[in-house]
């Protein structure tokens, strides 16, 4: 037997992503979704004796667990705050297993939140390497640092604009079907993401995710907890994590970025292959990032994610699922809570839960997560069965 | 026109060699002197085998493009104004890659161009921006 961290998801709960949230705090955004996860479990917040965490800039940059504990009224015996950006949800669900197989605690609240007020961009009050060596130079933000690995890839491998522009067609018309997504009902052509405006080249407007307001929540506990669960239990099968660098120019070449290392290891964990898995919950802040995921999971050789797009389809009743949900290119992403969503359509399609985007007979996912420019990665393998 | 200035290098104890240098028209780089790998960004140790023992040494200033990305909306404001341009990532001739503004034309980019250091001065302050290898 594979070691690995053994557990369940027995409760999500999930905001609708909203462009701007007026009159909400964060910890406000965060008791919302802990509320909504706790009923949809069927717990009190007394039964909660874990907490996980994420970073806040601007309203809590420290001390965060104890700021959250204190909002929502809960003493937990185990927590911490997992900055793994956009991993961060993913980070929390195996870290929370973890914690509960070593025997401190039985119950996790693991929960992201975001509120996003309209002219209010709180700024990094970064002072380290990225921005001594690249913001002088003009490039902050994570846009032209996404742009940058697109054009290795491009250069490095053939790939088109059309391969790319691709992955965000199949989000957008995924997220036609979810009504909580924030383009719900706002369908896009190939032709309107290939035209749509240049933000940095060679990345367009409608390859990036919209930042939302919002927030999600899941509890997780030990599989012997979860036979009394109120819901069918989602166990976690595998769970694979790697970290290579921080600023794009630091980054690893393309065919040993960290999804390298962290997909197989999950893949590995559950004894499972890339071609058994029902759903691919892939984290998409941007379209590159799930065309080098393609490339890491076993179903498509390393350069030619542009051929498998071109040839399948993803929809929840075509080849390969994919972001169901609409992904983060279609739902939205209120901030680290956007990689939580994975996670939650995860559990929704392996509850059999998921109406009329329900994928025929749902075993396994693979949910990921990425921060920074593809330099934290989590992957996790969630199963219906134990 | 705006009165935001460009944002500028936040220097270190560590990394003020590397900028004096840059102020004299000087590209230095940290070689180890155990493993004999150059280091970018300046640091205090050897991220190969974590040595402390560093020397400042003149570097070529050459190397190749890796890849590159034209600015459209800039992620700061002082930058917005300069729009489009050009930054990209160049793997050094000794080994290590950084990022930098590119001057450049957009036809002229391609993988692997041959490039070269170009000092600019922005703000009160020269800047290791790259070139077209002999222009
Ligand atoms: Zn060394």
């Amino acid at each position: 037997m594979v070691k690995r961290p053994k557990g369940a998801i027995i409760g999500i709960g999930e905001l609708k992503p909203v462009r701007y949230s007026e009159g909400k705090t964060t910890l406000s955004l965060i008791a919302e979704s802990v509320q909504l996860a706790l009923a949809d479990a069927g717990l009190t917040k007394d039964e909660i004796d874990g907490l996980l965490v994420g970073p806040q800039v601007g309203e809590t940059p420290q001390h965060v667990p104890a700021t959250v504990s204190e909002y929502l009224g809960v003493s937990p015996i185990m927590s911490n705050t997992v900055d793994l950006g956009g991993a961060t949800g993913a980070g929390m669900i195996w870290r929370a297993a973890a914690a509960i197989e070593a025997g401190m605690c039985e119950t996790v609240v693991c929960v992201l939140a975001n509120k996003n007020e309209k002219g209010q961009v709180p700024r990094s009050p970064n002072r380290n390497p990225i921005r001594e060596f690249d913001v002088p130079f003009g490039a902050s933000g994570a846009n032209t640092s996404y742009a940058l690995l697109k054009r290795e890839h491009m250069e490095v491998y053939g790939s088109k604009q059309e391969d790319f522009a691709r992955i965000a067609y199949w989000s957008r018309k995924n997220a036609l079907k979810n009504p909580k997504a924030i383009f719900y009902d706002k369908p896009v052509e190939l032709d309107d993401i290939l035209q749509s405006p240049i933000i940095s080249d060679p990345l367009r407007l409608l390859e990036i995710v919209m930042p939302c307001a919002g927030g999600a929540a899941v509890i997780v506990t030990s599989e012997e907890k979860a036979k009394q669960a109120k819901k069918k239990p989602v166990y976690l099968k595998g769970a694979g994590e790697k970290i290579t660098h921080r600023a794009v120019s630091q980054a690893p070449a393309m065919d040993q970025l960290p999804f390298a290392y962290s997909i197989p290891q999950a893949l590995q964990q559950a004894e499972i292959n890339g071609e058994d898995l029902d759903l691919l919950s892939l984290y998409d802040c941007y379209t590159s990032v799930v065309a080098v995921q393609l490339e890491s999971i076993g179903i498509c050789r390393q350069g030619e994610f542009g051929d498998f797009v071109r040839n399948h389809t993803f929809g929840h009743d075509g080849d390969y699922p994919l972001n169901t949900h609409g992904g983060q290119l279609g739902f939205g992403q209120a901030d680290l809570a956007g990689g939580m969503s994975h996670i939650i359509e995860a559990v929704i399609q392996l509850r059999g839960e998921g109406g009329d985007r329900q994928i025929a007979d749902a075993k396994h996912a693979l949910v990921t997560g990425n921060g920074a420019t593809l330099s934290e990665t989590t992957a996790l393998v969630l199963g219906g069965e134990q | 026109m705006t009165n935001i200035s460009f944002p500028e290098p936040t220097i270190t104890a560590v990394s003020k060699p590397f900028w004096d240098k840059i102020n004299e028209k000087q590209f230095y780089l940290q070689q180890c002197e155990e493993c004999k790998q150059w280091v970018f960004y300046p640091r205090a140790h050897c991220p190969n085998c974590f040595s402390a023992k560093l020397t400042w040494k003149e570097a070529s200033g050459q190397g190749k493009l890796k890849s590159w990305s034209i600015v459209h909306r800039a992620g700061h404001p002082a930058w917005q104004e300069r729009t489009p341009y050009a930054v990209g990532v160049v793997q050094l001739a000794e080994g290590p890659s950084l990022l930098t503004h590119l001057l450049i034309n957009e036809q002229e980019l391609r993988y692997q161009l041959p490039v070269e250091i170009s000092y600019q001065q922005l703000n009160e302050r020269l800047l290791p921006f790259f070139q077209k290898k002999g222009d």
